[in-house]
């Protein structure tokens, strides 16, 4: 069986229900293909015990969980009232110049997938650009260089 | 400058690193626990009863009363469930994050005390997907707890990371999500403490909440019941962010003022401009104007005005800011956040944006700003949870106080802010998934 299959089953015991490791379950198969794929999607339906359609219809409603391909970077920009209100639009804007894409896309290469976020908890610290799940605080325009440039050169 | 208020829940968090136990335990952390444990489950309630105690997470409901709700095991076998809600997502709240990330243990203190009163063996720690580092703090907190088998006795916690979803934060929401299904809302009666997880017991409580717990049986609940004001004892944390000096999470008495708030902790507007509005609780809550801010922040001076102290994301906006773009920014968050189940919210709040967006681009005729509160209303107090009631009462309230400024954009057949608005062109995920491709998919 595979590491993913016994990785679920562990998240199982932690539950008073097989159900509450669905979501767990499926973080997981994400990382592990990339995205929650027909095989990963049916992967994830075997060690929990119940069919991809479920998987899948779970996934569907969860922001986070993502049924096509996405770049192997992600960089979600808030673009809710705070962050809009000290200029992550023009955050926003730096990014989709910087590389070369709308919001919503993936670049060409497949590396890094831009996207407006719905407000993530951190209106103080304004603007709020989650760089593979980890936030950076009060990012400018100006910072946008560096945190691609970072991204090219990291791994 | 900023006034003499107590500070209970971050207590320490400026002198200390809380996240480490021994830092915790040198300024008596887990006392509170330990005294807890020695009482009667039902002595705790009566304690957390008399601090009056109101839930923090936005509905304020008295957390002694609800927990008193719950069953005892002889009356109910099945197994009782505290489920923690860290599903902090409500656009202008960020005091959880900061709650989680700072005082890990504490708040962690604070479910204990919480799981003793209900009886309950298994605490389940919700947490939004996105808060990653919270989450590190937080399995870092329960790593060194473990060391302490003392304290925990045979109580497991879980912690369980949410996958994006607004609506998860809606206690029946975040029990199904928890049930390892689509977030969507259920219907009450039967209420958690009646049949919650899993059909069980269970008591949904806001992270705040549990934090503010060891103050209480530290203090004892009368001592801090003489906190705040009536109908709103203790300490809030107000996330404070928008067009201010200083934003940022900041601790107070309730019934502090909320110009205090705005001009004294948050240093007032930037750049001299004016205050023009200030949404007080969250952007589910009716706005205020800039000139009624001369209110207390509590329950019930807040509820004079028609509004709400919600989950205390005070979100300031300068003059040059549109309220029809604000209005479009808000109802395309709730649009995107309707899980689908009630039609009135699913479709209403994306007809809200619609019209919306025919006043910013100076397409509607004079009807269309009827219609827009039309829609409201038909939303309004017709679905089984409150997302797209306070979508729609949120921006009914932008018309009702800036009438005028709506009615400009009709007589003037377009927005006469523009692009000098802050908020101009602010691209919500809900425009980019409208126009998304559909997934190529190999044969």
């Amino acid at each position: 069986m595979s590491a993913l299959y016994e990785e679920i089953q562990e998240l199982k015991t932690r539950y008073p229900d097989w159900r509450s490791a669905t979501l767990p379950a499926l973080r997981l198969a994400q990382e592990t293909h990339g995205y929650l794929s027909p095989d990963a999607l049916r992967e994830c339906a075997e060690a929990l015990g119940t069919t991809p359609a479920f998987c899948q219809a779970v996934a569907s409603f969860y922001e986070m969980l993502h049924l096509e391909p996405t770049g192997r970077h992600l960089v979600e920009v808030c673009t809710n009232v705070s962050c809009a209100l000290v200029g992550a639009q023009q955050v926003l804007e730096g990014f989709e110049r910087e590389l070369g894409v709308s919001a919503g896309q993936t670049t060409e290469d497949g590396e890094i997938t831009l996207r407006p976020a719905e407000c993530l908890g951190g209106c103080g610290w304004a603007t709020i650009v989650a760089v593979d799940h980890h936030y950076r605080t009060h990012v400018q325009p100006d910072d946008v260089p560096a945190i691609v440039q970072e991204l090219r050169d990291g791994d | 400058m900023a006034t003499e208020s107590p500070v209970l829940v971050l207590a320490g968090a400026d002198e200390r690193d809380l996240t480490k136990l021994s830092e915790y335990e040198a300024i008596g952390g887990y006392a509170a626990l330990q005294k807890a444990q020695a009482m009667a489950p039902n002595a705790v309630i009566d304690e957390v009863i008399t601090s009056e105690l109101r839930g923090r997470g936005g509905a304020f409901f008295p957390t002694g009363r609800k927990w008193s709700f719950v069953p005892k095991p002889e009356q109910n076998p099945n197994p009782h469930y505290l489920v923690v809600n860290a599903d902090e997502s409500e656009p202008g709240s960020f005091k959880d994050n900061e709650i989680m990330a700072r005082v890990p243990h504490r708040f962690i203190e604070g479910c204990l005390i919480a799981a003793h009163a209900v009886e309950s063996k298994h605490i389940f720690i919700y947490i939004r997907g996105e808060y990653t580092g919270p989450y590190e703090v937080l399995v870092a907190a329960l790593e060194e707890l473990k060391g302490q088998p003392e304290r925990l006795g045979d109580v497991t916690i879980v912690l369980h990371r949410g996958a994006g979803a607004y609506i998860c934060g809606e206690e029946t929401a975040l029990l199904e999500s928890l049930e390892g299904k689509r977030g969507q809302p259920r219907t009450k009666p039967p209420f958690p403490a009646v049949q919650g997880l899993y059909a069980s017991p269970t008591v949904v409580n806001n992270v705040e909440t549990m934090a503010a717990l060891p103050a209480i049986i530290e203090m004892g609940g009368a001592e801090y019941a003489k906190l705040g004001v009536p109908d709103s004892r203790g300490t809030r944390v107000v996330s404070i962010s928008g067009h201010v000096e200083r934003p940022g999470n900041y601790e107070i008495e309730n019934g502090t003022s909320m110009r205090e708030l705005i001009y004294g902790l948050g240093g007032g507007v930037p750049g001299g401009r004016e205050l023009k509005a200030v949404i007080p609780g969250g952007s589910s809550t009716v706005i205020l104007k800039g000139d009624e801010i001369d209110v207390a922040y509590d329950f019930d001076s807040l509820l004079e005005l028609n509004t709400a102290m919600g989950s205390a994301g005070v979100v300031c906006l300068d003059d040059r800011c549109c309220m029809v773009q604000l209005g479009i920014r808000v109802s395309e968050f709730y649009e995107h956040e309707s899980c689908g189940k009630c039609t009135p919210c699913r479709e209403g709040t994306r007809w809200m944006t619609q019209i919306l967006r025919r006043l910013e681009s100076g397409d509607a005729v004079q009807s269309e700003l009827d219609l827009l509160l039309d829609v409201c209303d038909r939303i309004n107090g017709k679905c089984l949870c409150p997302l797209g009631e306070t979508a729609a009462v949120a921006v009914a309230s932008y018309v009702d106080k800036f009438r005028g400024e709506f009615q400009a954009h009709i007589d003037e057949a377009g927005c006469p802010f523009g692009e000098s608005s802050p908020l101009h062109g602010a691209l919500a995920p809900v425009a980019v998934h409208a126009h998304r491709r559909p997934a190529e998919v190999s044969a």
